[in-house]
């Protein structure tokens, strides 16, 4: 490189510190990363308790010592749960219900944002809102499913087979991409309607049919009530799979995220990790409807990565900020929702939604730069 | 060995023939300048050489491999047009950038000490290395392209593809750049570029492939320069034509 371009290098990179770096605290970098680390820290440290908690929980079933294991552990988090009741004055938090409710929600604020930081930056932040309805009719259909196996119908038997049928729908969603010649979003609209249709369809006959002892219509909007052991165990089982993944394709993800085109040349099976990332999606989707609600579960892949996106500097610092938003946002909700007597689902979202807003006012970063479709 | 070798290749976007009946060959250490009017199908020749999109016929080669057929991904760097838009969007740290250059060798494993230091000597060499935490977002249009180039020599690739780099990029910057790629090329780095503009696409490059379709011209400047290709390829009224007339 000659001197005259170094020059220029150097005298842009001035320019750069003296222009662009905003003087809030936040973006003092070594504050910020410790603030960071802090706070990843405790997410993670929560997301491993939450963990313990289904884990304690499941084991409690079991007889023997297993069993007496198991009780200790889930003792040890009512008692938790009775001083959050004393703190705050409330007679909720020590609930079995409520606790489960609590590591699902804890467990989604994690695997949602995780996944939804790179959908939203290839522009595919509708499938998740697509795959929530075919994840809607899977529940419909599980009711058949069951009713007709002789099942229980439990939320858990419910979300394993809407898990198969939101994960062949995304599969299926990606080959119609691929194989028409409309736009990317035409699709996912008709994906969207159609599922949903089978979904109204299957839910009337299936009810009469086979009668369960959930009200499906639950799903629609979230609560925490549904939300049983089996349920939890799922989430528990799905995060610990989608982080796993996340983990082992990270590479992978962010450089077909980031230069479909460049991966390609790089020799990527971009195809293979496409799919895996709307399998993935599914997977979050599922897991999230028990608390979020078939309508709202695409915020929690959104809104906490689309607030990360106006204050990230780098990628992995947006996955660290989307985990943490996504965290704070279904506490906040959830504590709200139960001290209002309010759904979740809303609470969660509109607890997000603030901290979008309030990443857009303190962010130099615009707003519209991030496509959705 | 030849770098790239297209054999009577064709392609075509449904009824649509794109890329008719080319074949031209890259040698190893060449700087080849692909030249054509808008639509006239040269970056469907350029994604045809680095293999993102197969020939309906004929055959295209890539070091000595079947395009379809090659493996190694690091061998290729490839920036594509308005690439660097990305980064607008999406936060992404320079560093991070030329990072990808080393993901195919590093696949599903943990990026090492010799990764790390390749990334170092990438930032060094096109000069952005004080720029090495700053998101994207907040480089030049120049300083991006250099970013895209590093993430090429991160990789330790053999084989550098440009589709019009310096759209967007303001004339120093361009010129920068250019000397960075002929300094690239002087190390025995393969350059394939497409550039509209003609003038500092014949100052740089060793040969010339003028494309409208069909391949009109593949040779050395000097023998571009005093050929019809030009005409025959943009039109006796392009104003391409009366600039260089």
């Amino acid at each position: 490189m000659s001197q005259d371009t170094a020059d220029q290098t150097d005298e842009s990179a001035d320019t750069l510190t003296d222009d662009v770096g905003p003087d809030s605290l936040l973006s003092s970098g070594r504050f910020r990363a410790t603030l960071e680390l802090l706070g990843l820290g405790v997410t993670g440290a929560l997301a491993v308790a939450m963990l313990a908690l289904v884990a304690f929980d499941w084991l409690q079933t079991f007889p023997g010592s297993l069993g007496a294991v198991g009780e200790t552990g889930f003792e040890a988090y009512e008692s938790a749960g009775r001083a959050v009741d004393d703190l705050l004055g409330t007679n909720v938090f020590w609930v079995s219900t409520t606790l489960r409710a609590v590591a699902t929600g804890a467990l989604v604020g994690v695997m949602a944002p995780l996944v939804g930081a790179f959908l939203v930056h290839r522009q595919m932040a509708l499938i998740g809102e697509t795959l929530a309805h075919t994840a809607f009719a899977g529940v419909a259909v599980g009711v058949v499913v069951a009713g007709a196996l002789g099942l229980s119908g439990s939320a858990g038997q419910l979300l394993l087979v809407a898990l198969v049928v939101s994960a062949v729908a995304a599969l299926g969603l990606q080959w119609l991409t691929a194989h028409t010649d409309a736009y990317g979003d035409v699709p996912i609209a008709i994906t969207l309607a159609g599922s949903f249709a089978v979904a109204t369809l299957v839910i009337s006959w299936g009810e009469s049919a086979f009668p369960v002892a959930i009200d499906i219509r639950s799903f629609l909007f979230g609560d925490s009530a549904i939300v049983t052991a089996g349920g939890a165990r799922l989430v528990a089982a799905l995060t610990v799979v989608v982080v796993a993944l996340v983990v082992f394709n990270y590479k992978q993800f962010l450089f077909i995220t980031f230069d479909e085109q460049a991966a390609r040349v790089a020799r990527l099976n971009v195809r293979w990790y496409n799919g895996l990332l709307v399998v993935m999606t599914a997977v979050v989707v599922v897991g999230s409807m028990q608390i979020l609600g078939v309508i709202l579960v695409a915020g929690m892949l959104v809104i906490p990565s689309a607030a990360a996106s106006q204050l990230a500097g780098s990628f992995r610092e947006l996955l660290v900020l989307s985990v943490l938003f996504g965290q704070a946002s279904v506490l906040a909700g959830l504590v709200f929702a139960l001290l209002a007597d309010l759904p979740n689902g809303g609470a969660i979202i509109v607890a997000a939604v603030c901290i979008y807003l309030a990443a857009v006012a303190v962010s130099g970063r615009s707003a519209g730069q991030l496509s959705v479709h | 060995m030849s770098a790239v070798e297209l054999d009577e290749v064709t392609f075509g976007y449904g009824e649509t023939v794109a890329v008719e009946e080319v074949s031209l060959s890259v040698e190893e250490g060449e700087f080849l300048g692909i030249l054509g009017p808008n639509g006239s199908g040269k970056t469907t020749l350029l994604h045809l050489m680095v293999g993102l999109k197969q020939p309906d016929r004929g055959s295209v080669r890539l070091f000595g491999e079947r395009a379809a057929e090659f493996e190694d991904g690091e061998r290729v760097g490839y920036v594509a047009q308005r690439a660097t838009d990305r980064g607008d969007a999406m936060p992404i740290s320079v560093q991070e950038t030329v990072l990808m250059g080393r993901f195919p060798h590093a696949g599903h494993g943990r990026i090492r000490g010799e990764d790390r230091a390749a990334v170092e000597r990438a930032l060094d060499r096109v000069g952005v290395r004080e720029l090495a935490d700053r998101p994207i977002d907040q480089l030049s249009g120049g300083q991006r392209q250099r970013t895209f180039i590093a993430r090429a020599l991160a990789a330790e690739a053999d084989l550098l593809a440009l589709d019009e780099p310096t759209v967007g990029v303001d004339v120093d910057s361009r010129t920068a750049f250019y000397d960075l790629l002929d300094e690239l090329n002087a190390g025995g780095m393969t350059v394939v570029l497409i550039e509209h503009d003609v003038d500092i696409l014949t100052t740089h490059v060793d040969t010339v492939a003028c494309l409208n379709r069909r391949l009109y011209h593949h040779g050395d400047t000097a023998s571009f320069l005093e050929s019809e290709a030009i005409e025959s390829a943009y039109g006796r009224r392009s104003g391409v034509l009366d600039h260089h007339v």
